[in-house]
């Protein structure tokens, strides 16, 4: 064969073979099992449920438990189709495997719009979701849980339940259709019956159901009902173990002190005073990990005197490229960008240009946001034993894959010697998609001669030491016709991007060019505008910005429905029915708007004063990880201009509801965690340095500022979506929107104070 | 060597005088059930109860803790104990779970001083701890719950 023969002919064949690939199905997830550790009398199925002999069913769990429920929500799926008994339903923490990989939150990560259904859109998600299934990473965020996981937890519990039945008709020489399942009981017209327990030991030797039947959602028993969550009595009686309450024989503790200055370094440091106080093993230096900054350490028999012993370490440092940078200076240079660059259209549709230039009418306002820490009520920590080459990581982590990947890089050890015990969150909000402080733990721990440490951070090094959610700028344009009728919107924001340097981080990949968080929010709203442009600009600064609660949207909501009042008021028009002008070919946007709208009495003003405050109301709608909510908060603005939510109603379409309780407890805790940051939430930078340091200058909502909270589900059958985040971006705008009712005042910038 | 009596029982303690019961608790004594969270007594994770009371266990010595009796949640009983986390069970109040021990110690004090609390009462006596994940409307429709569940004696 000519060479250049063999060459045409390799290069067809890998291409056709890559045409193959590419259409067929992403691979089952379904799992054989094998990996899943059994304990005396447990079999697993497949790679999602084990089953006891005394009938326990042991749910098998990839995604970390924050306080969103969703160990109970997808517990509910595999139970529901196993037609299991709920009452015999356990939880038990997944190893890191590809078919736990969370394939929906890549792929909703594409800046695509949400009405684009396209050619280019539906086959790049297909080759995406082909990918991840196979190099993605495991990640409990982006509110894509139940999305991600709810055909394959119902598949395999098909699937498990199947091959119950197939042991059952074996063993009772029945046909397989006649058996029938329920709650954890199989049985036969003939009388026979036999428990899961009794048919573990046979149902395990069937082989594996790679495709089972799926329920009507009629037939639903456990789906769709409101279901308490699974592990409430452990985390009410001090049980449940937290990342920070592993506690292992022998262990050490170290607590840290970072560069003040984000990103610096140690520069020199003197450990003797330290070393020499009591119960002091170690003192050390540690370089920052996975984007993290550099600081010192002391490792001691007990917290307190490591805690005790580390501020006693006098300390030079190299304040790096964050030295001199402040948020202020952020702000102005944010807008100033904007006086020039266009930014990169998310999306466009019409003129938007001459559609302006053309209006009868124009409005135009500048809105601004501020950096924000996570603050979760678990300061950041982790456990690390390294010992005999090999490593165990105990963390509250969102992400067990790449804290796997940082502790073996910070060790220098291939990643099949490191284990990740996955244990209760004390609050992620994204602050646990970044694995900087368990690169940092296991450094410490390496030089612990064998001997686990946790590393425990103050909540100053905590607060002082996050991936903020980016300061923004946004200008906002828009023109109306002689009617009132909108006909040209245009958003373009500046600011840092979240995804590049959280890339970075993880993968150690280059700057990504575009990054839809920007713009998420703003872009990919429902309004049928007759002209739009929608653009960020992209602004690089040193400042570490991470994933917060709703990401983009946080910020983007804001501006967008804040400007969306604006302009109805310009229009003298209704801010409800303005919006719903805009929905007309988007019906379920409409019902959420005009069903939060009846529950609130949107008709009906707030009842007249008698107290001397003034009283407002206000609306927004939004739609973000799929999921569409409704706001209408009402506020009291008293005479020194102090400002109060009073009552939020509030509906959200988040289509199929898988456990509505669980849905119910994340609208109110989302309206609250939104409100901490619309009233209170302010990261000020100053020589590079946080000036926050703890909840009594960075302060959240307390019980009694929060407002009375309703919630309506709306009834859906469509695919389930995001339920954690989606509640969190439309609370600033209503309450700003709100304001305006109340007092004339526009408030553009956050958080929300009157002057 | 000090001994603290703690949820019923006279324990020897090895850690030195100043240093905060909650670390004393959390780590020589491994009841991890009160947590860490501020350090300086302003979101309340660490509420325990010193006879009765109480009390930020991130700021309190263990030599300011005398002979007085120390209870963690690890050794919550009694009616109100017993009828508050019924109610945190059917009312559904926790998420994340970080701050409800504390939550609980709090309300707990608050049941066992006033039968029957009323909003203003519930507010005075929880605006000391703090949830990041918003609970707040279901700690208060729980501690109505408990209020009328607790046995008259």
């Amino acid at each position: 064969m000519k060479r250049r023969t063999f060459v045409l002919r390799t290069v067809l064949a890998v291409g056709a073979l890559g045409v193959g690939w590419s259409v067929l199905p992403p691979r089952s997830r379904l799992g054989d099992g094998d990996d899943i550790p059994e304990v005396s009398g447990e079999s697993a199925l497949n790679g999602w449920v084990k089953i006891g002999t005394d009938g326990h069913v042991t749910v098998i769990m990839s995604k970390s438990e924050m306080g969103q429920g969703i160990h109970t929500a997808l517990a509910m799926l595999l139970a529901d189709e196993l037609d299991a008994d709920w009452a015999q339903v356990r939880i038990e923490m997944s190893p890191i495997d590809k078919i736990y990989n969370n394939i929906v939150t890549i792929v909703d990560g594409l800046p695509f719009h949400p009405d684009d259904d396209g050619l280019i859109r539906r086959t790049t998600a297909w080759l995406t979701a082909k990918t991840m299934r196979e190099v993605g990473v495991m990640i409990t965020g982006g509110s894509s849980s139940v999305k991600d996981l709810w055909l394959p937890m119902r598949q395999a519990g098909a699937s498990a339940r199947a091959m119950l039945v197939a042991a059952a008709a074996e063993s009772w020489k029945v046909p397989a259709s006649e058996i029938t399942v329920s709650a954890g009981v199989i049985t036969h017209p003939s009388g026979r019956r036999a428990s899961f327990g009794e048919l573990i030991a046979s149902a395990a030797k069937q082989p594996l159901m790679g495709t089972a039947p799926l329920k009507d959602p009629s037939q639903f028993k456990i789906i769709g009902r409101p279901t308490r969550r699974l592990e409430s009595a452990a985390k009410q009686t001090g049980k449940a173990t937290f990342g920070i309450d592993v506690s292992l024989p022998g262990m050490l503790h170290a607590s840290v002190v970072m560069c003040p200055t984000l990103g610096g370094t140690v520069q020199s440091f003197d450990g003797s005073a330290a070393q020499a106080m009591p119960g002091v093993r170690h003192v050390l230096s540690v370089v920052g990990y996975n984007g993290g900054t550099a600081g010192v350490v002391a490792i001691a028999d007990t917290p307190y005197h490591a805690m005790k012993a580390v501020r006693a370490i006098p300390v030079v440092w190299a304040h790096g490229a964050m030295a001199g940078v402040s948020s202020a200076d952020i702000l102005t240079r944010l807008s100033r960008t904007l006086d020039s660059a266009t930014g990169h259209a998310y999306y466009k549709h019409g003129d938007v240009t001459s559609a302006l230039a053309g209006a009868a009418t124009r409005v135009s306002a500048e809105y601004h946001v501020p950096y924000l820490a996570h603050a979760a009520m678990e300061p950041v920590n982790c456990t690390v034993q390294f010992k005999d080459g090999h490593a165990t990581v105990w963390a509250s982590t969102q992400v067990p894959g790449l804290a796997r990947r940082a502790a073996a890089k910070a060790l220098d050890i291939d990643e099949h010697d490191v284990d990740v015990r996955v244990q209760f969150i004390g609050g992620g909000f994204g602050r646990r998609l970044d694995v900087d402080f368990i690169g940092q733990a296991a450094a410490i721990a390496k030089v612990a001669n064998g001997a686990p440490v946790q590393t425990i951070w103050s909540r100053e090094e905590d607060m002082q030491h996050d991936f903020y959610r980016p300061a923004c700028v946004s200008r906002n344009a828009a023109g109306l016709d002689a009617s009132g009728k909108l006909v040209a919107w245009s958003a373009t924001s500046a600011g840092q991007a979240v995804l590049p340097g959280a890339l970075d981080r993880y993968f150690g990949l280059p700057g990504v060019p575009l990054d839809k968080t920007t713009s998420e929010g703003a872009y990919d709203q429902p309004y049928e505008y007759p002209a739009a442009r929608v653009a960020h600009e992209i602004v690089p600064l040193p400042v570490p910005v991470g994933l917060w609660r709703s990401v983009g949207h946080s910020h983007q909501a804001f501006f967008t429905e804040c400007f969306m009042d604006e302009v109805a008021a310009a229009a003298h028009q209704d801010p409800i029915a303005f919006r719903l002008a805009l929905l007309t070919n988007h019906p379920r946007h409409a019902a959420v708007l005009r069903r939060a709208a009846e529950r609130a009495g949107w008709g009906t003003p707030p009842p007249a004063t008698t107290d001397g405050l003034r009283r407002g109301r206000g609306v927004a709608l939004h739609e973000s990880f799929g999921s569409i909510v409704a706001m209408i908060a009402d506020v009291t603005v008293d005479a020194s201009s102090v400002i109060r939510a009073t009552r939020v109603v509030t509906a959200i379409d988040c289509g199929f509801p898988v456990n509505p309780n669980t849905i119910r407890q994340q609208v109110e805790g989302g309206v609250i965690f939104a409100l901490s940051a619309a009233f209170h939430g302010e990261i000020t930078i100053e020589n590079g340095r946080v000036k926050q340091s703890n909840y009594h200058d960075y302060p959240m909502l307390r019980m009694q500022d929060t407002p009375v909270i309703d919630v309506e589900i709306m009834p859906s059958i469509e695919h389930p979506e995001g339920v954690g985040e989606p509640p969190v971006p439309p609370v600033a705008p209503a309450i700003a929107n709100a304001i305006f009712a109340a007092t004339g005042q526009r408030l553009r910038s956050l958080p929300l104070r009157l002057s | 060597m000090l001994t603290l009596q703690i949820n019923g029982r006279a324990m020897q303690i090895a850690a030195e005088p100043d240093t905060p019961l909650l670390w004393v608790l959390r780590g020589e004594l491994q009841l991890t059930g009160t947590k860490f969270g501020c350090g300086m007594a302003v979101c309340g994770a660490c509420t325990v109860h010193l006879d009765g009371a109480p009390i930020r266990a991130c700021v309190t010595p263990i030599s300011a803790v005398g002979t007085g009796a120390v209870t963690t949640i690890e050794g919550l009983a009694g009616p109100e104990a017993d009828a508050l986390q019924a109610a945190w069970t059917d009312v559904d109040v926790v998420q994340c779970g970080y701050c409800q021990p504390g939550q609980l110690m709090s309300a707990c004090a608050l049941l066992r001083g006033n039968r029957a609390p009323n909003d203003h009462d519930i507010d005075v006596a929880m605006s000391g701890n703090l949830c990041r994940c918003g609970t707040y409307p279901r700690v208060r429709a729980a501690i109505h719950a408990a209020s009328v569940a607790v046995p008259r004696q």
